[in-house]
């Protein structure tokens, strides 16, 4: 059509329409890639936000055998999964964090977990008990540099009040509070079991990173210390 | 001839007494048909029951004591959920030496660390490994059956 008008024939009502959308006034041109633009960046973010909150679901996680089989098992027989009062954290709820930036560069990460799916790193159970301590020790570290940040969404030491927590508990999350102490100075392996070697690693890791842990700072002695609740864990 | 009379109607009697009493064998289909009881009571498998009533933990702080001088020491403290199994036990995180004394807990007893045959070792025995085969927490509740029960020293003896 273009082409024909150039030959110089009057150009028809379609045609005018072409020419009106191939060349128009300025003000037009811009308005519409201002709408067309905010139009695509809201389907854009909402779709990509979408997609990412869709891996962000316990059916994504288990829907890997390596996940169903081995780390979800456990977890199914722990507080986090069945309790009291009915309130479930589900696995993106303590293993990725909630605020975007963070939870960006953890789905980044994630490629990797991915690479490793397809390469069958952990695809049997044998191959997953050999790897675990590695794994469970990644995650120690990252909690500890953090201040368990993905425990503090639900438990805050701000929300906490300690005259409702049994004596020990109570004592000994003082201690914590007043020195520091995060969430996985203590509490490990209470979503899934414990790997052979888990206490040595554990003190190693700490040594490394120049921590003390909590038995190692004196929580236990004095009043803190008697009887009570097994102190490490739980 | 009235005691045989009299005979003679008791043992029809017992007769059909006991014919009332043995089920047939119709009677006892009929019976293992209906629901199967268990522990869970009358209630379906695929029903939910009521929940049981919840036991609390007796921690008493100074211990159980020991009611012979064999006994393996109760725990006094909840350890549910704690992980004993083939490659982890929460007990010994703070019951073995040498953490046992900033963990401020009892240490698990030296005999713990030789093999069956006698060999010390440096973790404890897999022998005794599943520390709830002999020490068990306690319920915070009263005895199911009324008893006397008196330990060793109470009732004298040889541990007197």
């Amino acid at each position: 059509m273009d082409t024909m008008s150039e030959q110089g024939k009057a150009p028809g009502a379609l045609g005018r329409m072409w020419r009106w959308l191939r060349r128009p006034a300025v003000a037009v041109a811009s308005g519409t890639l201002l709408v067309v633009g905010i139009a695509l960046g809201v389907a854009g973010w909402g779709g990509f936000n979408w997609a990412m909150e869709l891996t962000n679901t316990e059916g994504f996680c288990i829907s890997c055998h390596e996940m169903e089989q081995n780390v979800f098992v456990e977890y199914r027989t722990t507080p986090h999964y069945s309790n009291r009062t009915g309130v479930r954290a589900t696995c993106p709820d303590c293993h990725v964090p909630k605020d975007w930036v963070h939870k960006v560069l953890r789905k980044v990460q994630a490629t990797n977990e991915l690479y490793h799916h397809f390469l069958g790193s952990v695809s049997t159970p044998e191959k997953f008990k050999a790897k675990r301590l590695e794994l469970a020790t990644n995650v120690w570290k990252g909690m500890k540099r953090t201040d368990s940040r993905e425990c503090r969404n639900c438990h805050d030491f701000k929300s906490m009040d300690l005259s409702t927590q049994e004596g020990r508990a109570s004592n000994l999350h003082q201690k914590a509070l007043e020195s520091g102490g995060t969430c996985i100075d203590c509490h490990r392996g209470i979503a899934h079991q414990l790997p052979a070697g888990a206490d040595a690693a554990v003190a190693k890791l700490y040594q490394a990173l120049g921590y003390k842990l909590a038995h190692e700072e004196g929580y236990f002695k004095g009043n803190g210390g008697n009887g009570g609740n097994g102190g490490n864990g739980q | 001839m009235r005691n045989r009379v009299l005979l003679w109607l008791a043992l029809a009697g017992a007769l059909l007494a006991g014919q009332a009493l043995v089920p047939t064998l119709a009677q006892t289909v009929a019976q293992n048909a209906g629901p199967v009881t268990s522990l869970r009571g009358e209630i379906a498998v695929d029903e939910t029951g009521p929940a049981s009533a919840t036991v609390g933990q007796a921690k008493p702080t100074a211990g159980f004591g020991r009611a012979y001088r064999q006994q393996p020491p109760l725990i006094p403290h909840r350890v549910d959920g704690y992980q004993v199994n083939k490659d982890f036990n929460k007990c010994l995180s703070c019951h073995a030496w040498p953490q046992n004394a900033q963990f401020n807990a009892p240490k698990v007893s030296e005999t713990h660390y030789a093999t069956r045959d006698g060999e010390p070792t440096d973790e404890v025995s897999r022998a005794r490994w599943f520390c709830t085969q002999c020490h068990v927490p306690q319920a915070d509740a009263e005895p199911l059956v009324p008893n006397a029960f008196k330990n060793a020293r109470e009732v004298g003896g040889a541990f007197k």
